[in-house]
């Protein structure tokens, strides 16, 4: 367990490296200097020079990679060119929205889809069953920005129970935070929750098809007994698996549905930066991102590795 | 045929239909702006009614079905076309350098969601139609390599593709003659499902502006532009959406039937 902890590590770090170089270099593609960009059009070349000296872009593309890539190590992400403060600041402020907001949604998406899929799974064939995998079919197929704007329709608009948008700050409690947060993470939970369902119903069905549960019944155990003692558990690796990879779209699909409804999170940073071509901003925010991603996968592929031992095994 | 089958090749038939038809008819002209008509509610002269310059709602989709269907098609073309041959090169090379470097590069590819790259691309070249399908493209290369490689390897292992290396044939032969034949149904089952997942991708991209720019109508960004309208105009948000559900919807429902129609396991199972 231990090699094989180790061998994943390294290809974190290796995959982490290679991902930061294909960031920057995307990045520095970029028609156009930030420099003159940010002095505006009457600026004089002096000034030019020496902001761009400042900002430490006369260096050449290797060593301004080398400072960048050793200063995120260090939490050190540079400094903002329209705002002037440090980038590593203003993404952990978004970040105490969208990440709060990407596990409210897990959690919800989790809580509904388990059990509906488990429900499905043990009424198989049935009336039930038919309605459950409709459902998800249709939850599959909206767009959850969509959605984000009929429930804006309905409960903001029309029965105002929520407000259509903003975040009043984690300063105003706990209550008011979650609550602002709630229509977004419904909206973001239900395509995530459509797809769980579905791999929930269709792993117990197989496990409840295996020789350990026939085992199980002929020993005595109900049906019942026998799906929540043998087939649920082994049932869940899939599950673990997809939830894994749900995270990562879920903080993408953050992204959007912080777009509806105003939220001042990482979504909104990155695409104000764009506007701005404030490239450092969207550098960090992206290699935020994909870390989180390659930090999940890694996280899934250990806890598969604890519960399944083959998979310890190369290939 | 089964009933998936039949519902879901209806719809997405529908919304192929409408594309093709946008070229030579809409009911009104897209691009004509007619003030005094805006904002008007669906009637009989305008089914999906007005929005706020008084552009017909019904012709908008007609036109946006164009863009979101040609997205993803050359989408899920540029996937194909370059996952597939990648997973048949590494199935062919298995345990090799090449098959580490392609299923490396994968993984790393898999680490940037679609949106990230499309972030990418915009912050580098601007937004555009071109950009959504490279970034979606992209995304789709990994899901095709890693299906390829995977059904693959376990073709290779078969009889028929032993007695093809006895019979002398070439690794490259044999991944094109006996192998991507025997594919050929798992990657138009996948197709159908990279294809519906490749018009949410290009509305999501589209509605945060990375997509088609004005004045191009597309699904997603007529759902932006309704957004601010939606407490007295809520028809301007519905119907884009209704269109995005309604051809998601038959994709996938062509995917499932497609699968039990192609898949003889399952065909057996059932009957």
């Amino acid at each position: 367990m231990l090699a094989y902890a180790l061998r994943r590590l390294l290809s974190l770090a290796a995959s982490l490296a290679v991902a930061s170089v294909v960031v920057f270099a995307a990045i520095e593609i970029v028609p156009g200097d930030p420099a003159a960009y940010m002095l505006g059009m009457n600026a004089s070349p002096e000034a030019v020079a020496a902001l761009r000296a400042q900002l430490g872009l006369d260096a050449g593309p290797v060593e301004r990679y080398a400072d960048w890539a050793a200063g995120m190590l260090r939490g050190d992400f540079g400094v903002s060119y329209t705002y002037r403060t440090p980038v590593a600041g203003m993404v952990a402020d978004r970040l105490w929205v969208s990440l709060p907001l990407a596990v409210y949604a897990l959690a919800l998406s989790t809580l509904i889809a388990l059990p509906v899929g488990v429900w499905a799974a043990s009424r198989r064939g049935a009336a039930v069953d038919a309605g459950v995998m409709g459902a998800t079919q249709l939850g599959v197929a909206v767009p959850n920005f969509w959605f984000a704007m009929l429930l804006v329709l309905v409960f903001a608009v029309n029965l105002r129970w929520f407000s259509a948008g903003g975040f009043p700050g984690w300063s105003e409690g706990v209550r008011a935070g979650l609550k602002a947060l709630t229509l977004p993470a419904i909206a973001l939970a239900l395509p995530q929750a459509s797809i769980l369902a579905r791999v929930m119903r269709s792993a117990l069905i197989e496990t409840l098809g295996d020789d350990y549960v026939r085992t199980a019944r002929a020993k005595g155990l109900t049906r019942g007994q026998a799906l929540r003692r043998h087939a649920l558990r082994n049932a869940l690796i899939p599950v673990l698996t997809i939830l894994g990879l749900q995270f990562s779209f879920l903080l993408a699909g953050a992204i959007i549905i912080e777009n509806v409804f105003f939220l001042p999170g990482l979504g909104r940073l990155v695409f104000q930066a764009i506007a701005a071509r404030d490239l450092i901003v969207v550098e960090s925010v992206v290699m935020l991102l994909v870390f989180a991603v390659i930090l999940v996968t890694f996280a899934v592929d250990l806890a598969y590795a604890a519960v399944d031992p083959r998979l310890r095994r190369r290939h | 045929m089964t009933r998936n089958l039949r519902i879901g090749a209806a719809l997405a038939g529908a919304f192929a239909l409408a594309a093709l038809a946008s070229f030579v008819w809409t009911p009104y002209d897209v691009a004509a702006l007619d003030i005094a008509a805006r904002l008007q509610p669906p009637s009989a002269t305008h089914w999906f009614g007005t929005d706020h310059f008084g552009r017909d709602v019904f012709s908008m989709i007609l036109v946006g079905a164009r863009v979101s269907l040609a997205v993803a098609l050359v989408a899920v073309g540029i996937g194909m076309g370059l996952g597939v041959p990648l997973g048949l090169a590494a199935a062919a090379t298995r345990g090799s350098m090449l098959d580490e470097a392609i299923m490396r590069g994968n993984d790393l590819v898999f680490a940037f969601p679609a949106l990230l790259i499309a972030i990418l691309i915009t912050a580098a070249l601007g937004p555009s139609a071109l950009n959504a399908i490279i970034a979606i493209g992209v995304f789709n290369i990994p899901v095709f390599a890693r299906l390829t490689r995977g059904a693959a390897l376990s073709l290779w292992s078969r009889d028929f593709v032993l007695a093809a290396r006895v019979a002398g044939k070439g690794r490259a032969r044999i991944s094109a003659e006996h192998i991507l034949p025997n594919l050929s149904s798992l990657l138009i089952v996948q197709g159908t499902i990279q294809f519906s997942l490749g018009i949410l991708a290009e509305a999501g991209l589209s509605y945060v502006g990375l997509g088609a720019q004005p004045p191009t109508p597309s699904w997603g960004r007529m759902l932006a532009e309704a957004q601010t309208m939606i407490a007295f105009a809520p028809w301007l948000a519905l119907f884009p959406g209704l269109a995005i559900v309604a051809t998601v919807l038959g994709l996938n429902l062509m995917g499932d039937g497609l699968r039990d129609a192609l898949d003889p396991r399952i065909r057996r199972a059932r009957a």
